[in-house]
């Protein structure tokens, strides 16, 4: 897969080469940001539909698209999964599968974290988990985007955990006991502004995290295997290849890793700052 | 306030866009509808039709095997008690068994010293009982025979005496006769 992988790229590279004239990076970006066409070079590429509303451009784009892909992945998976349950408690194939994660969500992020009243916050997590990790998983294979290493789709994923963190406080605490809970208790008074303004910043600065630290992992690793790729054609080496090869193969098993691992941590902090705001006297 | 944190959000990353070469860090808003709109439906859809019947059925699970795990311990606790309760049972009856063996051979052992005993009386007192009849049945054949030998002798000395009396020969053998017989 690895190979043919790579021819496609070395194809589109030469494409992109004789296009944009040496300018080196150019294809990278093009490869990792967002486009208004499905490319299948060197098969062509088919083009997607403009939509502008109100003063928006709503067009369906590369990513709107895979964005659908894995909704309609993620929901078509787990309707079989629950169906599977009508028949037996016990599951069989997939299912196994997908109990693992389910249990690990319930057991391992919300349960340790939230404590006390963690149901409520279980269909969150789990969409939010499923969803990265399908959008993860289908960004490594060929001809499709990796959904999450955009920075807008990480930024509405980490205002959805904003606005789902801070529902959680207000709707426990009341929501004048939700912001004078966050200050700590025992402060002089001389500190309360200070503090009122550093907590209020850090309400933001946890979603903004959680929406850089995904986009970053998930670009970062296709942008080092696009450069190693890229190393044959900086060198005019075919030489280089194998080690070329080599190289963005491991970094390509290690962001199987990193599509598990930046899953688990989004909505392992997610639940964190939910049990926090939930919890506000531990 | 979505728009608000959009913004802000937006702001931090067009400074960013500024700086930077690419516009990889433009914030496009159709797609950040798209995915609002993508993500609300999602999990609209996955919370009614997979979540809550796959987590009802998850903990459903867990309940029956809690269950039956403490139903199994539970069965286990009352199958030792009661192989315990048999346990002392069979002692009981091995000893309850022991005693009415032993009372049983007590028992036996004095009926034949009891039966011995009452047989050697009988015995002995058939033994004398015989010798008795025995004693009277010779003196009664002595009786018998001691009147038989006088009626005999009475005869013969009738019949010696009608023959010939003057048989002086004779007397001798008459007198052996008589010696004879009282010597029978």
């Amino acid at each position: 897969m690895s190979e043919q992988q790579t021819a496609t790229i070395v194809d589109t590279l030469k494409q992109d080469t004789t296009a944009h004239a040496g300018s080196g990076s150019d294809w990278i970006m093009h490869h990792i940001m967002d486009s208004d066409k499905l490319d299948f070079a060197p098969f062509g590429s088919i083009p997607l539909p403009q939509i502008h509303l109100f003063g928006l451009d709503l067009s369906i784009t590369k990513h709107v698209f895979f964005l659908w892909v894995a909704a309609a992945l993620l929901i078509f998976l787990m309707l079989r999964v629950s169906n599977a349950y009508k028949k037996s408690p016990v599951p069989r194939g997939v299912g196994t599968l997908f109990e693992i994660l389910i249990e690990f969500v319930r057991d391992e992020i919300a349960k340790p974290t939230i404590g006390k009243g963690y149901e409520k916050f279980l269909p969150y997590l789990l969409s939010t988990f499923f969803f990265i990790l399908l959008s993860n998983f289908l960004g490594l294979l060929p001809y499709s985007a990796t959904v999450t290493s955009n920075i807008t789709v990480t930024s509405v994923l980490a205002i959805f955990s904003f606005f789902v963190i801070q529902l959680a406080g207000i709707n426990k605490n009341g929501l004048f006991g939700y912001f004078k809970g966050l200050i700590p208790p025992g402060v002089p008074v001389l500190l309360l502004p200070i503090m009122l303004v550093v907590e209020l910043l850090g309400l933001f600065t946890k979603p903004f995290a959680l929406a850089v630290r995904l986009f970053a992992n998930m670009t970062a690793g296709h942008i080092v295997i696009y450069a190693l790729i890229s190393l044959i054609f900086v060198m005019h080496s075919y030489f280089i290849a194998p080690v070329s090869i080599g190289m963005a193969l491991f970094i390509y098993l290690l962001e199987i890793l990193v599509a598990l691992l930046q899953a688990y941590i989004f909505v392992m902090l997610s639940s964190l700052f939910i049990g926090m705001a939930y919890h506000q006297d531990h | 306030m979505l728009v608000f944190s959009l913004i802000a959000l937006s702001a931090m990353f067009a400074s960013g866009e500024e700086g930077g070469g690419g516009s990889l860090l433009a914030v496009n808003y159709g797609l950040a509808v798209w995915t609002i709109l993508t993500f609300l439906i999602l999990l609209f859809i996955l919370k009614i039709f997979a979540w809550k019947p796959i987590l009802a059925a998850l903990a459903e699970r867990e309940q029956k095997i809690k269950d039956s795990l403490q139903m199994a311990e539970k069965a286990n606790e009352d199958a030792k008690q009661m192989i315990e309760e048999n346990k002392k049972q069979l002692l009981l009856a091995e000893d309850e068994a022991k005693k009415i063996v032993e009372q049983s051979r007590v028992y036996a052992e004095k009926l034949k010293t009891q039966l011995l005993e009452e047989s050697k009386v009988q015995s002995q007192k058939l033994i004398a009982n015989a010798s008795q009849e025995i004693e009277r049945k010779k003196n009664e054949a002595f009786d018998q025979l001691k009147n038989q030998v006088a009626d005999l002798s009475l005869s013969i000395a009738e019949k010696i005496l009608k023959q010939s009396v003057d048989k002086n020969a004779n007397a001798e053998m008459i007198k052996k006769y008589i010696d004879e017989i009282q010597k029978n």
